[in-house]
């Protein structure tokens, strides 16, 4: 850290008092849709910052363009609005300038996948310790409407009025493709789950890619009600918890079964299967979390929630700074009159 | 026999080859000595943008061209004194700029018959009367560097890539320069390979005594010390001038350096160069793309850093979206454009000055940034000193120009005294008490730096437009005008912070030649010229090229004449006339090669009026 900056920021350390959500919010009126799913990630995002023990001035939020990404605007924190799919790009700038900042990202499937899916997936693979939290609504919202990179096959839209021929992302899948050390999907209609997982991707050390299900009532609306509301979700979400066999149902009757490398669902009623024939999630097995990511768009099972992923990999960031302490060890603190004057010189 | 010793006040040499040659290695040792022996020098390489084009090809050869002297010496020569051909294909290419009169050094092996269909010769030049205006020498230069290594049991293929080595021994003796230098440079490039380090070594030995021992030569020549500034010198290329020039300015803001880069030819030794300087704190991220390369450095710019992205034209159309970013708010920012010959991907290895307009206007809506142009190898330092500068006062991204010529091209560079630098530290904010973020500097109008980890200053900025002192997001349309003024007038007051643009020679008379950037050196040399002849012609160079120094109008108007010679179709010539309307000329030349002196000075010649 340069003499200069050192002089004004403050240390790492925990803030000396307790914050509460409220300290996070900012004085600016908060303009999503009425109804929009992102007042519900807002919530619960404010609600746990405290739990994090990070002071708000070192922690910064950057965003690119889009719905989700106003959100800076309503974090009392430091915060960046920047320009469409760059925000991977510039809170890595960033992190690696100040890595003892605790740098966030907060992205959607068009910002994040579409114009910004070169930055996203090298980020992810560099393995800079910024948390992300892509909002996916499936959508456009902000230009109103049209179909985005992870929208359902067939989908009409005002660009796709005969059905989008596009295939979509599983965002899971990209992330962990990308070798990705921390890969979780959430819902916004599950305010505890998510909180639990944005607690986590703080905590990981590493990218964190947190995919969050969040509703556009406006232009989407309903697009994950059979998996976020009360009469449906029980027999459409399996919930991955690290060391518990993978249950579902109302009655937590029906389970996936490892049918050689294929998922398959299985009913613990009837005495052919038992507790016993289920996967039993490991966060910390990254073929398990590629087989588990891949039964997002089979319709016969259901759509795996939780961290599919979460192991150690050196951060770029760390090593950056290595480098830099064993040229210093080698060859001392740079020394500018040295370096103009190095090579072939001669005096007249 | 007797061996005569000419002087010379100055020679021009092109070494020129098949690609995998390494006539660029041989170049820059006889630049390196040249100048260690205290010859001013300007040097030109030219090579094609394949990495190893198919051998003997016209279009696979690669030349670097040396003007060195006991006289101030400002261009790479127009036309070469010597051409040292390493193939046909290497003497039809370059025969056209050597002197009539000029002597010839060729190796006779790379003129066997594949060679000469190669090369497009109907019948072997070296045979026929088509070289009888020039001093032909001929030399089996592959057959002696074999002989040289016979007993060394080395593969054909190491033997062969040794054969630079024996021409320039012979160019060391013809020129009487010793090849310490090289044998040392030779020793600590390959102190892995041994077996290497002897046979280069043996090689440019041998290359130097056969020139002494053969009758081929009879004559020697001796280019004395050029009478320089007294001081402590190096040889440097543009490149290592921005990445120095970099580094210095880091070191004099007390900030970190952040170099946010993608690989583009030619600016990808600057990248190179600054990660090797890790001790001095130097971050430097290749980037996934040109898009990443500049926001990660904006991020860097935010958290405190001196940020710097370097590229070439296509990278900066990349770039666009995000220097308006920047600009937008309001974080200090160097992009260094190193021009090469567009549009698209157009000449990557060659130079042009086609970017000027894309860095004065290149954005959507209205996104003025200073922009400032280096007009030697060595003023590429100063340059990008002074865009730190300014950046960091105005809290404003800052366009850099340099070009392939001036980026490879190198000359002596008279080290700057460290202490000598200014100290250009810029002061963050810490008081958290009335803090807005777009709250301005009175005289300077610019907004305050307030990094984050500072207490109390949290804060959003964005690419949203921003109302004016709070920095909050605003569509108000008195309010978007405000701070469109706003931010053009920034800018303009640069203009306050700058020294008056001087001109060399006289500051009124008949012509007045204006130039910017990597022309400078075939400007000056014509314009001298023609004082000596009596002629009433000055030269006025902008380094700054947004906003200009406010006596330019001044000056352009003592003048019958204005003449604006540049590598492209035009462009600083439609700024000077739309700004002073003043009926200047242009002089335009788009081959990718810089200018002649010569050919400036028919201009001048045009203008005036005859000899």
């Amino acid at each position: 850290m340069s003499v200069l900056v050192e002089e004004v920021v403050s240390n790492s350390e925990p803030p000396a008092v307790k914050y509460t959500a409220k300290n996070f919010q900012s004085d600016q009126d908060v303009r999503w849709c009425p109804g929009c799913g992102d007042y519900s990630i807002l919530a619960q995002v404010q609600r746990i910052m405290p739990e994090l023990n990070v002071k708000r001035e070192n922690t910064v939020f950057v965003s690119g363009i889009g719905c989700s990404s106003r959100f800076p605007y309503y974090m009392d924190t430091y915060g960046f609005h920047s320009i469409h799919g760059r925000a991977t790009a510039i809170a890595s700038g960033l992190k690696l300038a100040r890595p003892e900042l605790s740098v966030w990202v907060v992205t959607g499937d068009g910002d994040g996948l579409s114009i910004g899916g070169n930055h996203m997936i090298h980020l992810i693979r560099r393995n800079i310790d910024i948390n992300v939290m892509m909002f996916n609504n499936q959508i456009y919202g902000l230009t109103k409407g049209q179909y985005s990179p992870t929208s359902e096959f067939g989908k009409v839209t005002k660009s796709t009025p005969m059905g989008s021929i596009d295939y979509p992302f599983n965002p899971a899948s990209l992330a962990l493709g990308a070798s990705g050390t921390f890969v979780a999907r959430t819902m916004d209609r599950d305010p505890k789950h998510l909180q639990q997982i944005i607690k986590r991707a703080a905590e990981h050390k590493g990218t964190s890619f947190v995919e969050i299900y969040q509703n556009c009532n406006v232009f989407n609306d309903g697009a994950f009600f059979t998996l976020t509301e009360k009469e449906s979700r029980d027999e459409n979400v399996v919930y991955l918890e690290h060391g518990k066999p993978l249950l579902f149902g109302k009655e937590k009757d029906k389970g996936i079964h490892l049918d050689g490398f294929t998922p398959t669902v299985v009913s613990l009623k009837g005495g052919k299967y038992s507790v016993n024939d289920l996967i039993i999630h490991d966060e910390n097995n990254s073929t398990l979390a590629f087989i588990l990511a891949n039964m997002t768009y089979n319709h016969a099972l259901p759509r795996p929630v939780g961290i599919f992923l979460s192991i150690e990999r050196p951060t770029y960031e760390s090593q950056m700074t290595r480098q830099i302490q064993v040229a210093i060890e080698k060859r001392g603190v740079g020394d500018l009159e040295k370096l103009l004057g190095s090579g072939d010189t001669w005096t007249i | 026999m007797v061996k005569k010793t000419k002087s010379l006040d100055e020679v021009t040499i092109r070494f020129a080859g098949d690609s995998g040659d390494g006539m660029q290695l041989t170049g820059t040792q006889f630049t390196n000595t040249s100048a260690i022996m205290g010859n001013d020098l300007s040097t030109l390489p030219d090579y094609p943008a394949e990495i190893r084009a198919p051998q003997g090809t016209l279009f696979g050869v690669s030349g670097f061209q040396i003007h060195f002297g006991s006289t101030e010496i400002n261009t790479p020569g127009d036309q070469c004194d010597v051409l040292v051909a390493m193939n046909a294909a290497a003497l039809k290419v370059n025969l056209r700029s050597l002197v009539d009169g000029g002597a010839i050094i060729v190796n006779t092996d790379g003129f066997n018959d594949k060679n000469l269909r190669l090369a497009g010769y109907e019948s072997n030049p070296l045979a026929d009367a088509s070289l009888s205006k020039y001093q032909l020498f001929q030399v089996d230069i592959t057959k002696l560097t074999a002989l040289a290594l016979a007993d060394m049991n080395l593969p054909t293929k190491i033997v062969d890539r040794t054969k630079n080595f024996f021409a320039l021994g012979m160019m060391y003796w013809m020129y009487n320069r010793s090849v310490d230098t090289t044998v040392e440079w030779i020793r600590s490039k390959f102190k892995s390979k041994p077996d290497i380090v002897e046979a280069n070594t043996r090689v440019l030995k041998a290359g130097w005594s056969f020139a002494e021992t053969t009758e081929i030569f009879n004559v020697r020549y001796d280019v004395k010390a050029a009478s320089l500034p007294r001081g402590k010198y190096r040889n440097i290329t543009g490149n290592t001038a921005v990445a120095l020039g970099l580094v210095a300015a880091a070191s004099k803001a007390k900030l970190d350096l952040f170099l946010g880069s993608y690989p583009i030819t030619p600016a990808s030794d600057i990248l190179h160069e600054l990660s090797m300087y890790k001790e001095f704190g130097v971050k430097t991220f290749q980037a996934e793309d040109e898009i990443a390369a500049i926001t990660s450095a904006i991020g860097a710019s935010f958290g405190g850093a001196l940020a710097a992205t370097t590229t070439s034209g296509p990278g900066v159309a990349l770039k666009t979206e995000a220097i308006g970013l920047a600009l937008m708010v309001e974080l200090p920012l160097l992009i260094v454009n190193v021009q090469r010959g567009g549009p698209s991907t157009g000449l990557p290895t060659k130079t042009e000055q086609a970017d000027l307009l894309q860095a004065l206007y290149g954005r959507n809506g209205e996104a003025p940034v200073p922009v400032l142009a280096a007009s030697t190898p060595s003023d590429c330092f100063n340059t990008v000193f002074e865009a730190a500068r300014i950046a960091l006062k105005f809290m404003t991204p800052v366009m850099v120009l340099s070009d392939g010529y001036l980026g490879n091209g190198s000359e002596p560079w008279l080290l700057p005294n460290v202490k000598d630098l200014p100290d250009i530290s810029p002061k963050f904010r810490s008081d958290p008490n009335n803090y807005l973020p777009y709250l301005r500097d009175e005289a300077t109008l610019s907004r305050e730096w307030a990094i984050p980890g500072t207490p109390g200053l949290e804060h959003r900025i964005g690419g949203l437009e921003k109302q004016d002192k709070t920095g909050n997001v605003n569509y108000e349309p008195e309010n978007h005008e405000k701070m469109v003024h706003l931010r053009a007038e920034k800018v303009e007051r640069v203009a306050n912070d700058i020294p008056p643009a001087k001109v060399e020679g006289d500051e009124k008379g008949d012509l007045l030649v204006v130039g910017w950037g990597g022309t400078y050196g075939a400007i000056r040399s014509a314009v001298e010229a023609k004082r000596a002849e009596g002629k009433s012609v000055s030269h006025l160079h902008l380094r700054y090229v947004n906003p200009l120094q406010k006596n330019v109008g001044e000056l352009l108007y003592n003048f019958k004449h204005v003449l604006v010679p540049e590598i492209n179709l035009g462009q600083l010539i439609k700024v000077l006339r739309s700004k002073y309307l003043v009926p200047a000329v242009g002089l335009n030349k788009i081959q990718g090669q810089p200018f002649k002196s010569s050919e400036i000075e028919e201009k001048i010649d045009a203008i005036l009026g005859g000899k």
